[in-house]
């Protein structure tokens, strides 16, 4: 890694010649740029780093990264990602999908993906709508929502997108918000760091079909009380008061007094991330922001390619002499 | 096991199938039979039919499994139409097959299953072998059961155990019949139950007691030989299309010198090339069971565009799943091999049975205009070639290929002559490695001016970063254009690059040099088709057949080949796609002959409907 230090990249070199083209005001524009100036920290040359997408506003995230980058189709990023990653263990594959394409076209994928430990970084701009398709509602929606599809409201639960990824076996979980660059930043660096899937969900802003959805932990006036910052080896609180674990209950709770658990992303037993994911509902009023999980389990590719290298090891002699040897084993008979 | 005492006639072909439940080893007894045969050198083709049910419940007709096998002292082209010889293990076996039995056939029953309860079973209401309704046929009744349970009364194995090994009983009395040589099978059962060396030693002893049974009884009093064919000079091995074709990719991957990726999803017919893919890890061959179809193609394009030998395996409905991701690649200009072994449809339809009725959706089932290649192999062993011939188009042209083999091919097999590994094809690619425009720029979409591929740029590599998508994208540069004048650039280049790759013209076989008749196939009708036209011209009738591998592009000389003659017939197992494409292609008013039962075509129905075309016109 010294030698690509040396490198000396900047936030500019990683940004392609194509205009960005998102609304105005859109929660991608930070985000792209929060990333752009992250990624010369991870000293990995551009030419190893790979964006793959889906569909929807967010998967045109790759075409502004001056880094290799296939947009391809609608939830099917984590599908194609997977093959490159088992295949080319040198790159860094970064996923970026939206809260319909992972989650509603491309769940089946993203399940596989996180249950397989792919090191992957999947990054999930959630912003409870469908934007590129004009204001439909999404599977992270309210229930109730009216939009476009739904002028009577939506009947449809939404996903907690980061339960969904502990159900789904996920080694590291986190969630972070579009505007704060910061705390974004700390997020990729945590997942960028993570052998195996990385799964961050990001809070975006639609100033176009959905304005103003995260406001309540965004405020300054408001976000104290309602939002809850992870930090590990710290207590957990949220304004005046603390997350406790009630005796004799399930979950973890947000009360005045009793004594605040101490947050530990390491914690093998996936109940904890669990119980902290469910701090949050809809309604965003006590939301946890940071890394829920963080825990080691080999990945899908470590084995893979461990079992390839196993068997080359194991072989003697050229393709050629190997593939002789394939295609006259078994029976064989010769005619004169 | 001495030498035989008994008459012995010399045959030149036989075809025998083994029928039973199931579970009682029908496609190990027919594999081993085919082995020694092939051991003896005579030419061997097979069919394997097997229900859709793992277990259907035993003695029941969904319940039977058979092997076909057609051996010879000459060449031949097909498993045969109709078995001169029926092993039958049970009642169930005797009533599936016996409509297939041409008069005078012989039937090998194990007498000790035909209860009262299992006829019933199938409904009979008296035993076929007693109310006189086999009379036509020569019945052989033999109580295998019993006779082998007798043969292992000392071995000590349990009388499941014993009961188990019946069907080597029947294979040892067979061998005898035709005079195969059976080490390979002792051999065979020392691997097989190399754990178990009681089990080794039982099945010995039963099929060393079928041997003997042939031998002394007064059941069986001729023995056959049929001579070895003359075939092409060098070493042969038995091989099932799926074999060959999972061979075949790996030979792409050692003359590519590429990593071979495949992303699978389990689906009959074709999970077996998963399954040997799965074996040769040590070729840097990576298989993977995807979560999906859709998974499946994804994994195999994205490692793909990290530069590997990307195939995806499947059948029928995978290949519609896959179609989003298929036009996908169309769009990228990527290198990808997908394999659809064709089953019965449409929707599950009859999975373990065979059908070419997916060559529309190869050719034409995608969104958008999206043309790719599309070839199809003509017998089990030429899996082999056409799975390398696949990754050559995919390789050299970035494109998606469709191979369209089907049940018939997969799952048959012949005689294979191996080739020379250093004969084989050379595949190796060339990677972009640098900047393509005079002012260093990478252009992802500057094509090769001969093969009009697109470079293939390979993550990793420095100074050629770039993105590519789904969108349309500008000519030479790749980026993201919604110009009209450049979707309708693109859109003509996509075409005429696939219609621009070079593929071998056609072979026509008309040996009388006049023929008005051509019968023009493609894929796995090649044995029946080729079978009935050998059957007439013995017979003194002129016909020429042609036979395509590759469908898209067609070669070019096929509107040349289709003008030089009066009628075109073009049999498939379909409703007429391959004869639609020719008449609308070639404004030839060709002729379909068309079967979708599932079941091959056989040579005496193309006979006979071709007899009728040549004379009647």
């Amino acid at each position: 890694m010294a030698e690509t230090i040396a490198l000396k990249l900047t936030a500019k070199d990683f940004k392609s010649d194509q205009e960005v083209r998102w609304c105005p005001g859109c929660g991608d524009y930070a985000i792209l740029a929060a990333v752009q100036q992250f990624m010369p920290e991870l000293a990995i040359p551009r030419e190893n780093i790979v964006f793959v997408s889906g569909i929807g506003c967010s998967s045109r995230f790759p075409y502004y990264m001056n880094t290799y980058g296939m947009h391809s189709i609608h939830g099917r990023a984590p599908a194609i990602a997977t093959g490159l990653s088992a295949s080319r263990p040198d790159l860094s594959v970064w996923v970026v999908t939206g809260d319909g394409d992972a989650l509603s076209i491309g769940g089946n994928h993203l399940i596989h993906a996180l249950r397989r430990n792919v090191n992957l970084k999947i990054l999930l701009f959630n912003n409870r709508i469908y934007g590129l398709t004009k204001g439909q509602y999404s599977p992270t929606s309210e229930i109730g929502k009216i939009t476009k599809s739904t002028p009577a409201g939506s009947a449809d639960s939404p996903f907690n997108p980061l339960s969904l990824a502990l159900g789904a076996e996920a080694t590291f979980v986190a969630r972070t918000i579009d505007s704060d660059r910061k705390h974004l930043q700390s997020v990729l660096r945590a997942a960028a760091e993570h052998e195996g899937s990385a799964f961050v969900e990001i809070y975006q802003n639609c100033n176009i079909f959905n304005d103003g959805a995260f406001d309540l932990i965004k405020d300054p006036a408001t976000r104290d009380e309602h939002l809850i910052r992870l930090e590990q080896g710290q207590p957990i609180t949220v304004g005046k008061y603390n997350v406790v674990h009630p005796e004799g209950s399930f979950g973890l709770k947000v009360q005045e007094g009793g004594t605040p658990i101490v947050h530990d992303a390491t914690v093998q037993d996936p109940a904890y991330a669990f119980a902290l994911t469910r701090l949050s509902g809809s309604d965003l009023n006590t939301t946890p922001i940071g890394v829920f999980r963080n825990v080691r389990r080999p990945s899908y590719d470590e084995i893979v390619r461990k079992q390839v290298l196993d068997a080359k090891t194991q072989a003697t002699g050229s393709p050629e002499e190997m593939l002789d040897g394939l295609l006259n084993a078994g029976d064989t008979w010769t005619i004169l | 096991m001495a030498a035989p005492a008994k008459r012995v006639e010399q045959l030149d072909r036989v075809v025998i199938r083994f029928a039973g439940d199931s579970g009682d080893g029908m496609q190990l007894t027919g594999d081993r039979f085919t082995s020694e045969t092939a051991q003896l050198g005579n030419d061997i083709s097979t069919l394997p039919n097997f229900p859709a049910e793992i277990r259907a419940p035993a003695g029941t007709l969904p319940g039977v499994s058979s092997f076909q096998v057609h051996f010879a002292d000459y060449d031949i082209l097909t498993p045969g139409d109709a078995p001169n010889v029926l092993v039958a293990m049970n009642p169930a076996a005797l009533k599936a097959n016996l409509a297939d039995l041409p008069a005078g056939a012989d039937i090998i029953v194990n007498t000790d299953e035909f209860t009262r309860r299992n006829l019933a079973k199938v409904g009979y209401a008296e035993s076929p072998l007693e109310d006189g309704s086999l009379a036509e046929y020569a019945v052989h009744p033999v109580a295998l059961t019993s006779l082998t349970l007798g043969a292992l009364a000392e071995s000590g194995v349990s009388k499941k155990d014993g009961e188990r090994a019946k069907n080597m009983f029947a294979l040892g009395l067979l061998s005898w019949m035709y005079s195969r040589p059976f080490e390979s099978t002792l051999r065979f059962l020392e691997r097989k139950f190399a754990k178990r060396p009681d089990l080794v030693a039982a099945n010995k002893t039963a099929f060393q007691a079928g041997w003997n049974y042939g031998e002394t009884t007064e059941a069986f009093s001729v023995r056959y030989e049929i001579k070895p064919a003359k075939m092409q000079p060098g070493t042969y091995r038995n091989i099932t299309g799926n074999q060959a074709l999972a061979l075949g990719l790996v030979a792409a991957a050692v003359r590519s010198r590429l990593p071979l990726f495949l992303g699978a999803y389990p689906i009959t017919p074709a999970s077996d090339i998963l399954h040997e893919l799965s074996k040769h890890k040590r070729f840097g061959v990576t298989t993977m069971q995807a979560e999906d179809e859709i998974a499946a193609i994804g994994a195999a394009l994205g490692a793909a565009y990290g530069g590997a030998l990307g195939v995806t395996t499947t059948s029928g409905p995978g290949v519609a799943l896959k179609g989003e991701t298929i036009s996908l690649a169309i769009a990228l200009e990527l290198p990808l091999v997908i394999v659809d072994v064709q089953r019965a449809g449409p929707s599950t339809g009859m999975p373990t049975k065979t059908e070419q009725a997916d060559l529309n959706m190869a050719l034409f089932g995608r969104h958008g205009e999206a043309p790719l290649a599309v070839i199809a192999p003509k017998s089990p062993s030429d899996c082999f070639h056409a799975a390398l011939e696949a990754a050559r188009i995919a390789l050299t042209y970035r494109t998606p290929v469709i191979l369209l083999s089907d049940n018939y091919v997969a799952n048959g097999s012949e005689p294979w002559l191996l080739p020379s590994v250093d004969e084989l094809p050379d595949l190796r690619v060339e990677f972009a490695t640098a900047p393509n425009t005079e002012d260093g720029r990478f252009l992802p979409y500057l094509r090769d001016p001969e093969t009009m591929a697109r470079p293939w740029a390979v993550p990793g590599t420095p100074g050629l970063e770039h993105r590519i998508g789904g969108l349309e994208k500008a000519d030479k540069t790749g980026d993201i254009s919604y110009d009209p004048a450049n979707h309708e650039f693109m859109v003509r280049t996509r075409q005429a690059r696939i219609e621009a790759i070079p593929v071998p013209d056609v072979d026509v076989e008309d040996p009388d040099e006049n023929a008005q008749v051509l019968v023009l196939g493609w894929g796995s009708t090649y044995g029946p088709i080729g079978a009935a036209c050998r059957a007439l011209r013995q017979r003194g009738l002129t016909i020429a057949q042609a036979h395509l591998r590759h469908l898209s592009p067609l070669p070019a000389n096929l509107g040349e080949v289709l003008a030089g003659y009066e009628k075109v017939v073009v049999p498939e197992m379909n409703l007429g796609q391959l004869a639609a494409v020719i008449r609308a292609r070639y404004l030839v008013d060709a002729v379909p002959f068309n079967q979708i039962s599932g079941l091959p075509f056989t040579a005496a129905t193309l006979e006979s409907m071709l007899e009728d075309v040549v004379k009647n016109g």
